[in-house]
C-alpha cells in the first residue's frame, strides 16, 4: 500500500469573524485575524492519496488526474480570492483553517469518484497550512 | 519508538513505457515521458522502528544506519540515470512508488533485525510530490 502526497498553494484572502459574537468578542477572539479589511496568506495544501501500485503503470495515483481535480476544485476556485466574500460557504462560516480544511476535504470527496472511479487509490487526508508554523490536517473519514 | 534519517540523491530518469505509443505514454506520465530523461534531487526519508538500547539509549546507532543507508541507497542511485544503471528500472518504470518499493527492498533485509523493523521510506521527487511505503499491507479503507 502506498500514499502519495501532493502539494498545492493558493493565496487568498481572508477575515475571521463570526456573525454569532459580538464586536468586542470577535476583537478578543480573533485580534488581528479580525481586521475589518481583511489580510492574506499563502495557504499551502498537501492532499494524501492511498492506494496499491498498478504494476502496469508503477503508479498508486494518476498524479494528472489528481491535480487536475485539486485545480479545479480548491485552487482555481480559491487562488487570489477574498474567501469571505467570493467562495460562497464562507459567507455563513468563519473561514478559519480549520474550517478551510473541512471544505476542501469535502469538495474533493464530493468530486472523487468522478475523477477516480474505481476502487482505489481513495482521499486519505489532506493537510493546510496557512502558514509554515500553523498546520491543520482533517482526515478524509473525519467529515461526511 | 520511530527514528527517522534522511539522504539524498540526485539521479535522472524517463517515465515511459516501451510497449506503448507516445501518446500514451504522454497520457500517463505527462512531462516525465520526455524520452531523453530529466532529473530531480530525490529525498528519502528512511524510518525505523525499536526501542532503545538499554545500554546505549541508542534504537540504531546513526552511524551504521548513515553507513547502511550510503551504501544500499546513496552509491547505487546518486548521479546515475536510473533507467540504464540501476536495476531494476530497466525492466519497471521508475516512478517514485516503484523507486519507494526497490529502497524498502534493498533496506529491509538490512534494518529489520535484532528487535528492529523497517518502518516506512518517503521519498520525495520533488518538495511538491512524495510518496510513503510501509511494506506489503492489507488494502483496507
Amino acid at each position: 500500500m502506498f500514499r502519495v502526497t501532493r502539494r498545492y498553494e493558493f493565496a487568498a484572502s481572508h477575515r475571521l469573524h463570526s456573525q454569532a459574537l459580538s464586536e468586542d468578542e470577535n476583537r478578543s477572539l480573533y485580534g488581528k485575524c479580525n481586521n475589518p479589511h481583511g489580510h492574506g496568506h499563502n495557504y499551502v495544501v498537501e492532499v494524501s492519496v492511498r492506494g496499491p501500485l498498478d504494476t502496469a503503470t508503477g503508479q498508486a495515483v494518476a498524479i494528472g488526474v489528481l491535480d487536475a481535480l485539486v485545480r479545479r476544485e480548491v485552487v482555481a476556485p480559491f487562488d487570489h480570492r477574498n474567501l469571505n466574500r467570493e467562495v460562497a460557504v464562507f459567507g455563513e462560516i468563519v473561514p478559519t483553517s480549520e474550517n478551510l480544511g473541512v471544505e476542501i476535504c469535502r469538495r474533493l470527496k464530493r468530486n472523487w469518484a468522478q475523477s477516480f472511479p474505481g476502487e482505489w487509490p481513495k482521499l486519505e487526508k489532506i493537510r493546510i497550512g496557512e502558514t509554515p508554523r500553523n498546520i491543520f490536517e482533517v482526515r478524509a473519514d473525519e467529515i461526511e | 519508538m520511530v527514528i527517522t534519517r534522511k539522504v539524498e540523491f540526485s539521479a535522472s530518469h524517463v517515465c515511459r513505457d516501451s510497449r506503448l505509443s507516445d501518446e500514451e505514454n504522454q497520457r500517463i506520465y505527462g512531462m516525465a515521458a520526455n524520452p531523453h530523461g530529466h532529473g530531480h534531487n530525490y529525498v528519502v526519508e528512511v524510518s525505523l522502528e525499536g526501542q532503545p538500547d538499554p545500554v546505549t539509549g541508542m534504537v540504531l546507532d546513526l552511524k551504521e544506519l548513515k553507513a547502511i543507508l550510503e551504501r544500499e541507497i546513496v552509491e547505487p542511485y546518486d548521479h546515475r540515470f536510473l533507467n540504464y544503471e540501476v536495476p531494476p528500472f530497466d525492466r519497471q518504470v521508475p516512478t517514485t512508488e516503484n523507486i519507494a518499493l526497490d529502497i524498502w527492498r534493498r533496506l529491509e533485509p538490512r534494518l529489520s533485525e535484532g528487535g528492529r523493523k523497517l518502518h516506512g521510506v518517503r521519498v520525495y521527487e520533488t518538495p511538491d510530490l512524495f510518496v510513503d511505503y510501509f511494506g506489503e499491507t492489507t488494502c483496507s479503507a
